[in-house]
C-alpha cells in the first residue's frame, strides 16, 4: 500500500529550542517525500486534532506520525479510523534527554548532534510509515465456545457454574467416580465469616446439586484427559476412562538428557527419532488428529492437589509410620467417617497433638507445601475432636508460627478461649510409643521458655497440599514443547504464571488453572479462584472472536506470518516460542496455531531465515528504520549506536530518565521492540554493516525471578549475543560492541549511565573498521 | 436496566476488576477518589517475594485501558450514593476539578511559577510539592494537578499563565455525575493504620519512628530520598534498624483481625536495607511470622538466613528515648528466651496494617462488616483489600473472580 504521510511535529516543552523544527519540516516534505508536515504548538489538543482530521480528508492521508511526546501518551480525540498512526517521543529522546550548555565552548557542536538526532527519528519514522500494513485480525474459521473444566473438585465446580451462569456450555471431567474433590471427605469447614467462631457445614454437597441441576453442565466422571490439542477455540480434546492407556495419550518429547548418549555427546536426528518412537510405543504422533476428538473453546484446570504423605523414613523424630501418627487428611476422613479412633487399636481418641512444624529445634518452618490453610485445618481439627469430645477431651497445637491470616484471626482467638485446647509455639523435638500405643510428645522452646511433655492418644501432622501437576500433566498437551506446563519445576509443580499481578497468565494460552493446583488455598479461596479462572477462559474466547491477542498485547490483532517457501526447517522458533505456539508439520515446517500466540516475535527473532513477521513489525521495517539513519564515513565525534529497548519496561523507564531531567549521549537511537526476543540478529548486522558502530540492548530481569512478560525474551536475547559476538569476532571487530543489560521499569535513575558507559566503551574502541564500505 | 459494570476504586484491584470484564465484552466505569490511578500499589518499591517493580504490571495495565474502548474511567470522583437493585442501580459521582487538560503533561512551567509548597501525602509528607504537580513520576492518567486551595488564588493564576495555552483551565468545577449500571464491584481497598493511635510506640514523638509505608517510598527511586532508607532526624543511613509487627494489628484496641501482608513486607524491607548497607544489623518484634504457602516460606528461609537479621518473638509494648542521639529503644517480652528485651536502633519501623477504606468512609446503600470490609449481596461485589487483607496476587485473583460475578449479574438482568 503507498503512503499518504502526515507528519506533525509538536514544537512545545522545550522541542523548538533543542532542535530547528523548520528544518525537519524541510526534511520531511523534501528528501522524505511526506505529503503533509507541520510544526504544530499545541498539537495535543482537540483543535489540533480536528486540523489533521481535515488533513486526512483534503491530502488523503492514510499514514499519520506524531512527532512529540512519547508514544506511551493517548489521547482519545486522536484516533483516526482507517489511518496508521505512530508516534515518535521526540520531547522524551531528543529535548528533554540532550540539555545544551549554550555557554559552552562546543555548544554549536552540542546543537548539531541533537539536530541530527531529530532529523534521525523523523527519518526512522517515516520509513516505518513507508514499511507498515495495517494488521487485520486473525479469525478462526469457526469458534467453539464450549469450556471444559478439568476436575469436579469445589474450583472446577465453582468455575463450571459460573461459567454457565454467564452463559456458556460447559463440560466437567473428574477423574473420580464421583465430584466433590477432597472436600467431599471434611466433615465441616473452617468458618467463613464473622464472628468466625463456629465451623461452617461443608458447600461441596450444595455445589454438586447445583451443577447436576445446570443445564448448562455436562458432567463426565471416571474420565480424564488423554490429550489436548489445538488452540483456544478449538481445542480438540481426546477423553478416556479414568486409568487407562489410550493410543491419543499425548507423546513425550526426550528430555535434554535422554538426547545424549551414554558419553554425554548429542545422538543424530536419526537416532533421537528412534528413541522417541520407542518413548512413545502406543501413542500416536502428537500431530495426528483423533477424529473422536471433542471440541472446546478454552479450559480450566482445576484438578487439585494430593494430601502429602510422608516418605517412609520420613520425619523419625516425630515417630511417622507408627499408625497412631496420622496425617491431617487421614484424620479428617476418620472424622467424617464418625468416630475419631485410635488406628493401633480402636480405641476412642480423647487426646490429640498436631504438629504445625516438623523441623524440631533446627527449622521453624512448617511442613512442605503448607500454607495458612494448614495452621487453620489444625485448629478446624482440634475444634472438631472438642465438639466430640466436650467433657474431656484435648487438642493440643504445637506450631512454630500461627498463620490464620486475615480474618480469620478470630477464629483463632475464639480457640483460644476454650480451656480444652492448648495452643502453644515451641518445637516438637519428639515423639514416642510406650509400646501399648499411647504416644508422649516432646516439646522445647515453648512460650516463656519451658520444655513440655504430653500423652496422647493420637498425633497429626499438618501436612500440605501437593498440586497434582507436581507428578502429572493432567492436561497432557499434544504439543511440539510437551504435555505439561512449563516451568513446574520453578514453582514447585505448581501450575502457577510467577507474574504477581497476572496470576492466570501461564505460558499455555486458553488454558487457566485455578484452585488447588495453583497454590494452596482455603475452599473459599479456591472457589474464587475458580470463578477467576473461569473469566479468563470467558475472555479468551472473547479475544478469539475479536481476532485479537490474549493478555498481555490485547489490543494486537496481528498475528505473525511465515513465509514457508524459504524454512529450513531449523525449529528454532517451535522450540523458543514462549508459549508453545508452534508445532510442526510431517515436513518439521512449524506449523502455527495463531490463537496460542502472544505476539511477542520470540519466534521472529529466533529465524534465522527472516522469514517472520508482522504486518507492522517485521525485519524489513526495523531493518529499514536502521538503515535510514544517517552514519557520517569519516566523523570520529559522531559515531552511531543502536539501542533496542524493550517497550514494556526499558522504554518507560528511559521516559522517566526525560521527565526526571536526566540526560544522555546523542550518538545512540533508539528502537522500541516488542520484547527482546524478537530482535533478530539480522539488525544488529543491519546495523554493523550500515556502519554503525555498536548496538545495545535493553531488557528485563531474566533468571528465576524474571521479570519479562514474555517470559524468556531477554533470556534468549542474551542467547543469541554469544552468537553475534562470534559473527563480531570473525569479522575482526571487537564483540564488545554489542551489549545487553538487564533494566527494570523503575531504574530510571539508572538507564542513562547504562548507556553513556556503552557509548563511552564504543568510542573507545574507535569507528566501525567497516564504515563506509 | 444496564448491562454496564461500575468499579469503585482504581487501585490494582479495581484497575484489574476494570480490565477483565472490559476485556470479556462488557462496558464499565471506574472510578477513583485520587488523581490518578494505581491505588496503594503505585507507593510501593516492590513486590514481595519477587522484589519487582509493581509499576511494570501497572504500566501493562494502563497500555491495556488506554487501548481499551469499553473503560470510561473517573479520577478525584466520589461515589456519593448507591441506590436501585441488581441490573438496575442508580449511582451519584462527584467528579472533582482537576484544573488541566488532556494536554498537560509536563508541569515544570508551572512549578516554577509556582510559590506555595504544600506536604507530599504520597510520600507521607516526607517531602512538598507545589501547587500544580504530577502525583508521580509514574502517574497515569499522566496529566497535572492544580491543588484546588490555589485555583482560585493569584498563585493559581500565575501558575495558568505559566503553562502552555490551553493546557490550564482554573474555571472547572465539580461535576455530578450518574451512572445507571447494572453490577457495582467494590474496591475501595486499604489505608495504611494511623501509628498515632497507638500511645505506646510514641510515633509522633520520635522521628525515627517511622511506618512501613514510609519505607517503601523513601526506598522508591521516585520517593522523597531518591531511593535511600535514612534517618528522618539526620537523614543519615541507620546501621540497627528495628521492626515491630503487628503495629495496630492482631489488637482489640485496634485491628482485631490480621492485616496479612506486613510479615511479608518487612521481610521484604530487610532485604532493602541489607542490600543498601551490608554491615546493617537488623530486630524484628513478632508474634507469629505469618509468611505462608512455598514462595513466602521460602522468602523467609532466605532472610532467616542472614545472621545480621534477629527475630525475637514478643511484641514491642513500648518504644523509648535511645542513649545516642536521636536513637530509640524498643521495649519488648522475648517469650521464648525470656524476660525483658530492650533494644536500641538507629531506626525504628511500624509495621502497620491495613484498615478497609470503609472503616472511616462508608458508600450509602453499601454494606459493611464490623471492621469496614465490604459484604457482598446480590449485584455489589467486593474484591481486594476492600473485601479482606490479602497480598497483591490473592487480589488480582479476587478481582478477576468478582468480574465475572458482576458480568452474571448484567446478563442476568439483561
Amino acid at each position: 500500500m503507498s503512503k499518504n504521510i502526515g507528519l506533525y511535529i509538536y514544537t512545545g516543552d522545550g522541542i523548538k529550542d533543542a532542535v530547528d523544527v523548520d528544518k525537519l519540516v524541510e526534511l520531511a516534505t523534501g528528501e522524505l517525500n511526506v505529503k503533509v508536515a507541520k510544526a504544530v504548538d499545541d498539537l495535543y489538543s482537540e483543535s489540533a486534532a480536528s486540523m489533521i482530521e481535515s488533513d486526512i480528508e483534503s491530502e488523503e492521508l492514510n499514514a499519520v506520525i506524531l512527532a512529540g511526546y512519547s508514544p506511551r501518551y493517548e489521547f482519545d480525540y486522536m484516533d483516526f479510523p482507517g489511518v496508521y498512526l505512530d508516534k515518535v517521543g521526540l520531547r522524551e529522546l531528543v529535548a528533554w534527554s540532550h540539555q545544551i550548555d549554550p555557554e559552552a565552548e562546543d555548544a554549536e557542536a552540542q546543537k548539531e548532534h541533537i539536530q541530527e538526532l531529530a532529523e534521525d527519528y523523523i527519518r526512522m519514522y517515516v520509513t516505518k510509515m513507508e514499511k507498515v500494513e495495517m494488521p487485520e485480525p486473525f479469525k478462526l474459521e469457526q469458534i467453539n465456545n464450549r469450556l471444559l473444566v478439568i476436575g469436579g473438585g469445589v474450583a472446577g465446580m465453582r468455575a463450571a457454574l459460573d461459567a454457565a451462569e454467564a452463559g456458556y456450555e460447559v463440560v466437567i471431567v473428574e477423574k473420580e467416580a464421583e465430584l466433590g474433590g477432597n472436600a467431599k471427605y471434611w466433615r465441616k469447614q473452617i468458618p467463613v465469616g464473622p464472628d468466625y467462631s463456629s465451623l461452617a457445614s461443608p458447600v461441596v454437597d450444595d455445589l454438586i446439586a447445583q451443577v447436576e441441576a445446570s443445564d448448562k453442565i455436562t458432567v463426565k466422571t471416571s474420565t480424564e484427559v488423554a490429550r489436548t490439542a489445538g488452540e483456544p477455540g478449538e481445542f480438540r480434546i481426546s477423553l478416556k476412562p479414568a486409568g487407562t492407556k489410550s493410543e491419543w495419550d499425548a507423546p513425550v518429547p526426550l528430555t535434554e538428557e535422554e538426547k545424549l548418549d551414554e558419553n554425554g555427546k548429542e545422538l543424530s536426528a536419526e537416532d533421537q527419532k528412534k528413541k522417541y518412537e520407542e518413548k512413545n510405543e502406543g501413542r500416536k504422533d502428537y500431530m495426528e488428529v483423533d477424529p473422536d476428538a471433542e471440541m472446546f473453546g478454552a479450559v480450566v484446570l482445576a484438578s487439585g492437589w494430593k494430601p502429602y504423605e510422608p516418605a517412609e523414613d520420613e520425619f523419625p523424630h516425630l515417630a511417622w509410620g507408627n499408625p497412631n501418627v496420622v496425617t491431617n487428611f487421614a484424620f479428617e476422613k476418620m472424622a467424617k467417617e464418625g468416630r475419631i479412633t485410635r488406628p493401633s487399636d480402636g480405641k476412642e481418641v480423647k487426646t490429640v497433638a498436631f504438629v504445625m512444624s516438623p523441623g524440631g529445634k533446627d527449622d521453624d518452618a512448617d511442613f512442605p507445601y503448607a500454607s495458612a490453610v494448614t495452621s487453620m485445618v489444625a485448629l478446624k481439627q482440634a475444634k472438631m475432636l472438642r465438639e466430640d469430645q466436650p467433657e474431656d477431651g484435648r487438642a493440643y497445637i504445637f506450631y512454630q508460627h500461627m498463620r490464620t491470616v486475615g480474618q480469620y484471626e478470630y477464629f483463632y482467638k475464639g480457640l483460644q478461649n476454650d480451656p480444652g485446647i492448648f495452643l502453644t509455639k515451641g518445637a516438637v523435638t519428639e515423639v514416642t510409643d510406650d509400646g501399648a500405643g499411647n504416644l508422649t510428645v516432646n516439646v522445647e522452646d515453648t512460650i516463656l521458655g519451658e520444655n513440655i511433655s504430653v500423652d496422647v492418644d493420637l498425633v497429626v501432622l499438618a501436612t500440605g497440599m501437593v498440586p497434582t501437576t507436581k507428578d502429572d500433566p493432567v492436561i497432557n498437551f499434544a504439543y511440539r514443547q510437551g504435555p505439561a506446563f512449563r516451568d513446574l519445576d520453578l514453582f514447585g509443580g505448581y501450575c502457577d504464571s510467577n507474574f504477581i499481578c497476572f496470576p492466570y497468565e501461564t505460558r499455555r494460552t486458553g488454558v487457566y488453572a485455578a484452585g488447588g493446583v495453583r497454590r494452596s488455598l482455603t475452599i473459599e479461596e479456591s472457589m474464587e479462584d475458580g470463578s477467576g479462572a473461569a473469566l479468563k477462559a470467558i475472555q479468551c474466547l472473547q479475544a478469539v472472536s475479536e481476532g485479537h491477542a490474549v493478555h498481555p498485547r490485547t489490543w494486537d490483532y496481528d498475528y505473525p506470518d511465515f513465509y514457508f517457501q524459504r524454512c529450513t526447517q531449523c525449529k528454532r522458533c517451535t522450540e523458543e516460542c514462549p508459549f508453545g505456539a508452534l508445532d510442526d508439520d510431517e515436513k518439521g515446517t512449524p506449523k502455527p496455531n495463531p490463537t496460542r500466540c502472544r505476539r511477542c516475535g520470540t519466534c521472529m527473532g529466533a529465524c534465522p531465515e527472516r522469514i517472520i513477521g508482522f504486518k507492522d513489525y517485521n525485519i524489513d521495517v526495523v531493518g529499514s528504520m536502521i538503515k535510514s539513519i544517517e552514519v557520517p564515513d569519516d566523523d570520529e565525534d559522531k559515531l552511531r549506536m543502536i539501542i533496542f529497548a524493550c517497550e514494556n519496561d526499558a522504554y518507560p523507564a528511559l521516559d522517566m530518565a526525560a521527565r526526571k531531567g536526566h540526560t544522555w549521549s546523542p550518538l545512540p537511537r533508539i528502537i522500541p521492540v516488542r520484547c527482546l526476543g524478537s530482535v533478530n540478529v539480522a539488525w544488529i548486522k543491519d546495523a554493523m554493516s550500515s556502519g554503525m558502530d555498536g548496538a545495545l540492548l535493553l531488557g528485563c530481569k531474566y533468571g528465576d525471578d524474571y521479570q519479562c512478560h514474555f517470559v524468556k525474551g531477554s533470556e534468549l536475547a542474551n542467547r543469541r549475543m554469544e552468537n553475534v559476538a562470534e559473527t563480531l569476532n570473525s569479522l575482526g571487530m571487537e564483540p564488545e560492541r554489542v551489549k545487553l543489560a538487564q533494566i527494570a521499569i523503575d531504574e530510571y535513575d539508572k538507564v542513562p549511565e547504562i548507556i553513556n558507559e556503552f557509548v563511552e566503551e564504543v568510542v573507545g574502541m574507535g569507528p566501525n573498521p567497516f564504515k563506509g564500505w | 436496566m444496564s448491562n454496564s459494570i461500575l468499579v469503585v476504586g482504581g487501585g490494582f484491584s479495581g484497575l484489574t476488576a476494570a480490565l477483565e470484564a472490559a476485556e470479556a465484552g462488557y462496558d464499565v466505569y471506574l472510578v477513583e477518589k485520587e488523581s490518578y490511578l494505581g491505588g496503594r500499589v503505585a507507593q510501593l518499591n516492590k513486590y514481595f517475594p519477587k522484589l519487582c517493580p509493581p509499576t511494570c504490571g501497572l504500566e501493562i495495565n494502563f497500555k491495556r485501558l488506554k487501548t481499551n474502548p469499553r473503560v470510561t474511567f473517573y479520577t478525584l470522583a466520589d461515589v456519593t450514593s448507591v441506590s436501585g437493585e441488581p441490573g438496575n442501580y442508580t449511582v451519584e459521582v462527584t467528579v472533582n476539578p482537576r484544573y488541566t487538560t488532556p494536554q498537560c503533561t509536563n508541569c515544570k512551567p508551572g512549578e516554577e511559577a509556582a510559590s506555595t509548597e504544600v506536604p507530599n501525602e504520597f510520600n507521607f509528607g516526607m517531602d512538598t510539592r507545589k501547587g500544580i504537580y504530577m502525583p508521580h513520576p509514574m502517574s497515569y492518567p499522566n496529566q497535572c494537578v492544580v491543588d484546588p486551595s490555589i485555583a482560585a488564588s493569584d498563585e493559581g493564576k500565575a501558575i495558568a499563565d505559566a503553562m502552555p495555552a490551553g493546557s490550564v483551565d482554573l474555571s472547572q468545577q465539580p461535576e455530578t455525575v450518574t451512572l445507571n449500571v447494572g453490577a457495582i464491584v467494590m474496591a475501595t481497598g486499604w489505608k495504611p493504620y494511623d501509628p498515632n493511635n497507638m500511645d505506646n510506640l510514641h510515633f509522633s514523638e520520635f522521628d525515627n519512628v517511622v511506618t512501613n509505608m514510609m519505607v517503601e517510598r523513601m526506598a522508591s527511586p521516585s520517593g522523597p530520598t531518591g531511593g535511600k532508607i535514612v534517618r528522618p532526624s539526620d537523614n543519615e543511613e541507620p546501621k540497627v534498624i528495628g521492626f515491630c509487627q503487628c503495629a495496630g494489628s492482631r489488637d482489640e484496641n485496634h485491628l482485631a483481625f490480621c492485616s496479612y501482608i506486613c510479615c511479608m513486607a518487612t521481610l521484604k524491607q530487610i532485604t532493602y536495607l541489607r542490600e543498601q548497607n551490608p554491615e546493617s544489623e537488623i530486630y524484628v518484634f513478632y508474634i507469629d511470622i505469618r509468611s505462608p504457602g512455598r514462595k513466602y516460606e521460602n522468602f523467609y528461609a532466605k532472610i532467616k538466613a542472614d545472621e545480621k537479621v534477629h527475630f525475637i518473638k514478643g511484641k514491642v509494648a513500648d518504644i523509648k528515648a535511645g542513649n545516642e542521639p536521636g536513637n530509640v529503644i524498643l521495649v519488648a517480652e522475648d517469650t521464648i528466651g525470656g524476660g525483658r528485651v530492650e533494644q536500641e536502633v538507629d531506626l525504628a519501623v511500624l509495621a502497620t496494617g491495613m484498615q478497609p477504606v470503609g472503616a472511616e468512609s462508608k458508600i450509602s446503600g453499601i454494606d459493611y462488616d464490623q471492621d469496614g470490609f465490604v459484604v457482598e449481596k446480590d449485584g455489589i461485589i467486593p474484591c481486594g483489600c476492600a473485601k479482606r487483607p490479602i497480598d497483591v496476587v490473592s487480589s488480582a485473583q479476587s478481582a478477576t473472580a468478582a468480574a465475572l460475578k458482576a458480568i452474571q449479574v448484567v446478563r442476568r438482568a439483561g
